[in-house]
């Protein structure tokens, strides 16, 4: 069923007109994986669809226009996972994790509610992060660190996230690890956007693919559809070894084109 | 970890809290009474106390509640709202080295009541100087926050702070240099320097309502700041509306610190070295520095008051010359410690 939907989308960062004319419809309980060569739109378009940035066009969220809704039930539709994690003071962990009820009204993580307090203890219980929850995030590792990130992100009980390179700058077991923890996340019936450079996780974990080119949707489907040795020589421009392991597509980048 | 260990968790760190905001007021309270009692007389802290509610000699009644409380009173708001700028500023910008004084507002606030002196426009005691100083002081954050931007590296905070505070010391020297009357230099080389000393009750009718409105506005923020600890489109995702609290901010800081200044001149670096000396205590959340570090402002500034009082030297030592001579060596500390950070461009 279409939770998210946007039809005839533009957006312009100063007077560079970024994303061109965009229609998707996408379903609860999906893992969309949001590709695209660097430069192509990818985070505008996250940050549209969440209603962080002005665009022309029309976005739904749930049958709701977006720009009907004010900010605080944005924040509660759309739980938005920026680039790099960052966390600028050395709060713990905990705090972090508290921070993603701010949108339900909780704003002290000291006195948060019965209900809030399940939440953060689901959430961090959801991506393993109870045991560290008092140490301070700066003093986390990278994987520890995007987990807690993770945390935060789930603690908002959104139908919808918005993931920005979720996996980046992790090493192979943390990058599937997350993977595997959003993947589980769609499939209890949230509707996942992953940015992504990795086509071999796009491939293995996602259910939809959009390809983004220069600011238009150059293709969108099921993952071995949407990266098709046309598009991958297109707009990728690489080729690609192309298999199937444990029936799930393997989509390797071999060379340029 | 359970339900029952986090809650107590929190309970343990919210009782530590509790506990250094106690002793921290403490300590105000009794500088508070220190600084009453200090002067050509000097009278107890049981004098003190008993002159505040009308007991004791009448003379002791006079010294306390009309020639030393507005003094004590100044002090105390105007230590406040500094320490409370620095600790919003830093919770707004995410970043430890922000302070109004670096920022060049108390400069500019100094500049706009300068001005309307020099053109004659007022005299010291009216409400136009507040009201020239906290246009000022908005003019100079404004300015600061449009050149940093929504990054707000570190570098270039600093830089065009240091812009902004050189151009506002020029602009004061300008007026300085065209005003034919030496009463008005005079008056000028007072605003640079910063006093309380000879402080009335309608000084204190001029700076308090600014400085309220200015403490009321900043700390309406407070959990905004803590959101923002995960930067500005994190915490905007989360329904903090940040062009508005950028905006309340700089209104914040302008309203405290150009009603500060109107009366007192310009004294530094109280708001970059109060919540420093909180997070050790409190922690790094922004959103509980607020409180603490205002506390801790006032005891500084009350402090600092008292020592130019009782440090013996021939002329009196200013207030505000005292705070950036301890201040200053402090923020070399502090770049000295933040070296990686800066280094690296970004904070």
């Amino acid at each position: 069923m279409t939770l998210l939907s946007a039809t005839h989308l533009n957006a312009s960062l100063g007077s560079r007109h970024v994303l061109h004319d965009i229609s998707l419809s996408l379903s609860s309980g999906h893992l969309v994986a949001l590709v695209g060569p660097n430069g192509a739109g990818k985070t505008t378009l996250l940050r549209a669809l969440a209603g962080l940035i002005p665009s022309r066009g029309d976005i739904r969220i749930g049958g709701d226009a977006l720009s009907s809704l004010s900010l605080r039930e944005r924040s509660r539709r759309f739980a938005y996972l920026p680039q790099g994690h960052m966390v600028h003071w050395p709060l713990p962990a905990r705090d972090i994790v508290a921070l993603g009820r701010y949108p339900h009204g909780a704003t002290d993580p000291a006195r948060l509610s019965p209900d809030d307090m399940a939440a953060v203890l689901r959430a961090m219980q959801a991506v393993d992060v109870i045991a560290f929850g008092d140490r301070r995030v700066t003093e986390l590792s990278g994987g520890e660190r995007s987990r807690v990130a993770l945390a935060r992100v789930l603690a908002v009980e959104a139908p919808v996230i918005l993931a920005d390179e979720p996996a980046a700058s992790l090493d192979p077991r943390h990058q599937i690890d997350v993977m595997q923890r959003l993947r589980g996340v769609a499939d209890a019936g949230v509707l996942v956007v992953v940015v992504t450079h990795d086509l071999g996780l796009a491939a293995r974990f996602a259910d939809h693919v959009l390809v983004l080119s220069e600011g238009r949707l150059a293709s969108q489907g099921a993952p071995v559809e949407a990266l098709s040795e046309a598009v991958m020589a297109e707009v990728v421009r690489i080729s690609a070894y192309r298999a199937e392991y444990q029936r799930e597509a393997v989509i390797v980048p071999w060379a340029d084109v | 970890m359970s339900v029952q260990d986090f809650a107590l968790a929190a309970e343990v760190a919210a009782r530590r809290r509790l506990g250094a905001t106690v002793a921290l007021t403490a300590l105000v309270v009794l500088l508070v009474l220190i600084s009453l009692g200090i002067g050509p007389v000097r009278l107890s802290p049981l004098t003190v106390i008993a002159a505040l509610f009308g007991g004791g000699s009448d003379v002791a009644q006079v010294i306390v509640r009309e020639i030393r409380l507005p003094r004590t009173i100044l002090a105390f708001a105007i230590g406040g709202i500094l320490g409370l700028s620095g600790a919003a500023l830093q919770g707004l910008l995410r970043n430890p080295l922000a302070s109004p004084s670096l920022f060049g507002a108390p400069q500019a606030a100094a500049f706009g009541a300068v001005l309307v002196i020099a053109l004659g426009l007022a005299d010291v005691r009216s409400f136009a100087l507040p009201v020239a100083a906290i246009i000022a002081a908005f003019g100079s954050v404004f300015a600061l926050l449009a050149i940093a931007g929504r990054t707000a590296g570190l570098l270039i905070l600093i830089l065009s702070g240091l812009a902004i505070s050189s151009f506002a010391g020029a602009a004061t020297a300008l007026v300085m240099n065209l005003s034919s009357n030496p009463f008005v230099a005079l008056e000028i080389a007072f605003w640079l320097l910063g006093s309380l000393e000879d402080r009335s009750f309608q000084h204190v009718m001029i700076a308090l309502p600014f400085i309220v409105a200015g403490a009321v506005i900043l700390l309406s923020q407070a959990s905004s700041f803590r959101a923002l600890t995960l930067g500005e489109e994190a915490a905007q995702s989360l329904g903090v509306d940040v062009a508005r609290l950028r905006l309340f901010v700089i209104s914040g800081v302008a309203l405290g610190v150009g009603g500060a200044v109107a009366v007192t001149g310009t004294i530094g670096f109280i708001g970059l070295v109060a919540p420093h000396l909180m997070r050790p205590v409190i922690g790094h959340d922004p959103a509980r520095l607020l409180v603490p570090s205002a506390l801790a402002g006032s005891a500084l500034l009350l402090a600092a008051d008292i020592a130019v009082r009782v440090i013996p030297s021939t002329s009196d030592i200013k207030v505000g010359v005292l705070t950036s001579i301890i201040g200053v060596p402090f923020f070399l500390y502090l770049i000295m410690r933040e070296r990686r950070v800066l280094g690296g461009g970004v904070a």
